[in-house]
């Protein structure tokens, strides 16, 4: 198969949109805004890929699958020369989650964040506001937290009070 | 002698983060339900994903060709800078909460002062952990509260641990010529208030908890951040450190 050898940049991201995240497969990376930015650059005469990534969590198992699946991914499409770089600051948020991701994550039974992000002021006892999180099953708003943390580090663990699921919260961050 | 002053600043929050999160991993399977066990490995996986930012900063600070690996298992304890906070035994459930909680209220001001840094490095890890540590100090705080203001049982032991701990809260706002010089170099950011948030944070908790908040100025150990530790940091890093010891170089 003859491959061109320099891609158009929105080709190598329609790629990368089709790379599950290894936790949540529904939503891919692009989706969950971990992929910031694909550019060529020239590396001693061949054109290489730079695939700028911002990990989620700090410690998240799941980022070295992550940059293993993208080389694979591009590799696939004839990209031989692929070089990823980690990019922490602006830090990983999950306004960065685009309407289509919250859809579908609410159809795949874990509820989207809330709300924009978290009121990291608000840590104190006083003034605390938890987010109302409709149950993604049957959207009832009688739910409850039982543990801010889950199955992986962007999810807390909810349950619902009216059709007694228990379901995942994709926390804000 | 500068990036000497750097290089000690970043070990002392890389290796508090490293050690409480070998701490938490080693509850991994133990604890008393399902939700603490998955949240304890939840934390760890935070503060030891924060470890290896802090770590990797410092090697490349050090200029030495040492990587972050090579800063976490070729180490031994008297070159460590961690609090002796977080190498104290997991103990009881309430000596591991409380022990979290001194820690969250301390790392949380100071990791949103950091966000300022002069170190856009720096700033940058500070502004992703500190994320992090909000969820952190959110369930340690309300857990402290569930435990002290729970039964007469979980009262006197969150109490106990509260007293036992405490000597050991001092150091996190001891100022030596290392904190001076990152401070001089606006490295630390507004760092200033830091006892007085955690204070009353402290306070805060305590307060809805039943719990009696031990005197401020009562005597504190130190030494941790200098590389004098108590004698469980030995243990903790022979079994962290035990595959590198044993298999010099050994990767997978």
């Amino acid at each position: 198969m003859a491959t061109d050898p320099v891609p158009a940049v929105a080709r190598v991201w329609t790629w990368l949109a089709e790379v599950p995240d290894p936790e949540i497969p529904v939503l891919s990376i692009v989706d969950l805004g971990i992929v910031r930015e694909v550019a060529w650059s020239d590396a001693e005469g061949r054109a290489e890929c730079v695939v700028t990534i911002t990990p989620t969590y700090s410690g998240c198992p799941a980022t070295a699958v992550i940059a293993e699946s993208i080389v694979v991914a591009l590799h696939d499409h004839g990209v031989a020369d692929v070089r990823l770089e980690t990019r922490i600051a602006p830090a990983w948020t999950t306004d960065w989650l685009s309407d289509a991701a919250k859809r579908k994550l609410k159809q795949y039974g874990i509820a989207p964040p809330a709300q924009q992000v978290v009121a990291i002021s608000a840590i104190g006892r006083g003034a605390r506001s938890d987010p109302i999180v409709p149950c993604p099953r049957c959207g009832s708003t009688k739910t409850q937290c039982t543990s801010q943390f889950g199955s992986t580090p962007c999810k807390a663990m909810y349950r619902c009070l009216d059709c007694l699921e228990p379901f995942d919260y994709f926390k804000c961050h | 002698m500068a990036a000497n002053e750097k290089f000690d600043y970043l070990l002392r929050l890389g290796d508090s983060t490293l050690i409480l999160s070998q701490r938490l991993a080693e509850w991994c399977g133990r604890a008393p339900a399902l939700e603490e066990d998955i949240a304890l490995a939840n934390v760890a996986l935070d503060l030891i994903g924060q470890a290896r930012l802090w770590l990797a900063c410092a090697a490349e600070v050090e200029g030495e060709g040492r990587t972050e690996d090579q800063l976490a298992f070729l180490r031994d304890a008297h070159d460590f800078r961690n609090l002796l906070l977080v190498e104290q035994p997991n103990g009881n459930y309430a000596d591991t909460i409380v022990r979290q909680f001194f820690f969250d209220a301390w790392q949380y001001p100071l990791l949103q002062a950091l966000t300022a840094s002069s170190d856009q490095r720096i700033a940058g890890i500070a502004a992703k952990a500190v994320k992090e540590v909000a969820y952190h100090l959110r369930r340690s705080g309300d857990l402290v509260i569930r435990m002290g203001d729970g039964t007469a049982e979980s009262h006197d032991k969150t109490q106990a641990a509260a007293d036992k701990l405490w000597m050991y809260t001092g150091e996190m706002f001891e100022r030596d010529g290392v904190d001076e010089a990152m401070a001089a170099q606006g490295v630390t950011g507004n760092a200033g208030a830091l006892r007085e948030t955690w204070l009353a944070h402290v306070r805060e908790v305590f307060a809805g908890a039943t719990l009696i908040v031990p005197a401020p100025d009562a005597w504190m150990q130190t030494g941790g951040r200098r590389g004098r530790h108590t004698e469980n940091l030995g243990y903790i890093l022979a079994e962290m450190q035990f595959l590198q010891r044993a298999y010099p170089g050994a990767q997978w």
